[in-house]
């Protein structure tokens, strides 16, 4: 019995979301008494990936290929499996992403197994299999029961608490990996990948400023833009603000944009309409600025300030650059 | 954005207004976009039953947002390509006004697997069960549903097909039978192009939702909706139960005058900066 965990790389370092993934997946371990083995897909240097065992893994499985350059949830998945198979790992699990979702469904399909998406606790192992996720856009949470031998979690950020030393005995061992393909999983072309997120992805950031249509117009981002610097945090916004181009599409917060969970989230001229609340509130603190003391977003925050936000947001900003 | 709005209007009748000029060498395409059966966004969630079940009192049913995108981005494509548009969902006969609207805005008929879906491969499963007899060119649906938020089925159907997927998928143009793809990854976009059959889970700005015409509403009342059994499959999950998240404490408001203690609270108190 062992725990397959696949990690995330970016510019050759593990990204913080996937160290939670490991820790996750090393409590999974610790339950059922079965190893951690993580797979990497792509380039590290060992001694970025040897920081796994820190984490409670006991082993990395390494797999480099200058085709596996672009995200290719076909491929993945046939490395994904072929680990699966060669570690006999019963429950495999994945960190919540597009590349994370589609991985575990193409592995689910292969290895007849149940796949369940948006896990926010530590599975129940003792009886039956039993994982509880966020499911209506984070309104409720379902437990179920899985059956299946090989059992896919796919895990939200923010679910556990990562502890950076959990394991005092140090690095993982580091293995290379090499599976086979089949034809069909370079069938395309990749033609252009454009990086529109140079700064912090809205995923990974522990702070979100976030801007609705209070701002009035993408000529009046200018303060918002410098308060997130000062916090060190992502800037994300409204439906409609993407929506009248104010800002790109890949900032659009909620139940049709991207589910975020930061340590804290600062709405800024956003009503806090249900369809925006539902990307939110997995969030530990919200922070709600608006002028009409009766925005609903006030019900769902944990401060809250009336007031004018192009009055407020500069005086903010000096105030957190004088935190540092 | 602007070029996106580039549009002209062809079938005089209808006068679609349709998106820029992305459709080359048609070749008649079998387009499949797969529709869930959804609470409203605004939807209040409760239980029943002990908590096991979703008390339906009072909800609003719609076609999932991100699949009406996948079948309007569908519908353009066939009044371009003069193929044939399917709709298919798993579910119960109560999804039947949403499958109607849908034939409404543009499918020519519709399927409808007749089983509660149990879980995302069960769904696949049956999905999957319904392309293998009737090979499509281009299967459509959204990138996730938004009761269980899972965002898998389009990869499990893919891989149950032995074609690709991808998702989330905001640009798709075609040129006979190669398909140009526009799609998020992390921190970004990546262009490609694959050659068809594919399957596409939507996201915006892929086509903007579509409401039904008066002459949509009456012809989708005669268009053929076939009730199909679905096929056997293991069971892989039970639902045990739901829960509510816990009540959100008191908001504690900040005199605009004191805005500035908002940073030393969420330092030494709240501890998230
Ligand atoms: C199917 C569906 C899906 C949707 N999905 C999403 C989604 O994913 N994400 C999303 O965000 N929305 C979504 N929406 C839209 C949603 O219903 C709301 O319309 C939207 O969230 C409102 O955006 P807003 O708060 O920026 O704008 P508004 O509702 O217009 O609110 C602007 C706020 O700014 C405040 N304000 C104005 N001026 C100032 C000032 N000077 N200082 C301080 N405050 C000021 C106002 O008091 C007001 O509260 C969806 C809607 C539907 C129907």
């Amino acid at each position: 019995m062992s725990v397959l965990i696949y990690i995330e790389l970016e510019n050759g370092s593990i990204k913080k979301t996937s160290l939670e993934t490991i820790a996750y997946g090393a409590k999974v371990a610790e339950k059922n008494g079965g190893k951690a083995i993580v797979l990497a897909i792509g380039n590290a240097d060992a001694s970025e990936l040897e920081k796994a065992g820190r984490y409670g893994a006991a082993k990395v499985l390494h797999a480099t290929d200058q085709r596996l350059e672009h995200e290719n949830s076909m491929a993945y998945a046939d490395i994904l499996v072929q680990a699966v198979q060669q570690e006999e790992s019963k429950v495999v699990i994945l960190p919540k992403s597009g590349l994370g979702d589609a991985m575990a469904a193409r592995a689910a399909a292969r290895l007849k197994a149940a796949v369940v998406s948006g896990v926010t606790q530590l599975p129940e192992t003792d009886g039956v299999f039993t994982v509880t996720r966020s499911v209506f856009s984070g309104k409720a949470f379902a437990t179920t029961q899985i059956h299946s031998e090989i059992k896919i979690l796919v895990v939200k950020k923010n679910v556990i608490e990562v502890d950076e030393n959990a394991v005092a005995t140090g690095n993982a061992e580091i293995v290379p990996f090499s599976p086979a393909f089949r034809g069909e999983d370079f069938k395309a072309t990749v033609i252009q990948v454009e990086k529109t997120n140079t700064e912090l992805s809205l995923t990974e950031a522990d702070i979100i400023v976030s801007g609705g249509r209070g701002m009035k117009g993408p000529e009046n981002w200018q303060p918002l833009v410098d308060f997130a610097h000062a916090l060190g945090a992502a800037t994300g916004c409204s439906k409609p603000v993407s929506d009248l181009d104010w800002r790109p599409h890949h900032e659009h917060i909620g139940q049709t944009g991207i589910k975020v969970a930061p340590n804290l989230y600062i709405a800024c001229g956003i009503s806090g309409a249900i369809q925006h609340l539902a990307g939110v509130n997995g969030s530990k603190c919200i922070v709600v600025i608006n002028k009409d003391p009766e925005a609903p977003f006030f019900k769902a925050a944990d401060y809250g300030i009336v007031g004018d936000i192009f009055e407020i947001l500069p005086r903010l900003t000096e105030a957190a650059k004088k935190l540092k | 954005m602007l070029a996106y709005y580039l549009s002209f209007s062809v079938n005089c009748m209808d006068k679609v207004i349709l998106r820029s000029i992305t459709i080359h060498n048609c070749i008649t395409m079998k387009i499949l976009v797969c529709i869930t059966n959804v609470p409203d966004t605004t939807a209040k969630i409760a239980f029943t039953d002990n908590d096991t079940k979703l008390n339906k009192n009072g909800i609003q049913y719609i076609i999932g947002p991100y699949d009406d995108y996948a079948l309007a981005r569908g519908v353009e494509i066939k009044e371009q390509s003069g193929g044939t548009l399917t709709v298919l969902h798993v579910g119960g006969a109560e999804a039947d006004p949403q499958i109607r609207k849908a034939l409404a805005i543009g499918a020519d008929d519709a399927i409808r697997v007749n089983a509660e879906p149990l879980d995302s491969y069960y769904a696949a499963l049956q999905i999957a069960q319904v392309a293998k007899q009737n090979s499509y060119d281009l299967i459509l649906m959204g990138r996730e549903s938004i009761d269980y938020n899972s965002g898998v089925v389009h990869g499990l159907v893919g891989e149950m097909l032995g074609i690709p997927s991808y998702s989330p998928v905001m640009k798709l143009d075609l040129d006979g039978n190669q398909a140009t793809i526009t799609r998020e990854i992390d921190g970004g976009n990546e262009i490609l192009k694959v050659s068809l059959p594919l399957v596409l889970g939507c996201q915006e700005p892929i086509a903007e939702w579509k409401i039904p015409n008066m002459r949509g509403i009456m012809t989708a009342r005669t268009k053929p909706l076939n009730v199909v059994e679905p096929v056997a499959s293991e069971i892989l999950t039970t639902p045990e139960k739901y829960t509510l998240p816990a009540p959100k404490g008191a908001c504690r408001m900040i005199p605009a005058s004191e805005a500035e203690t908002l940073i030393r609270l969420l330092k030494t108190e709240a501890k998230v900066l």
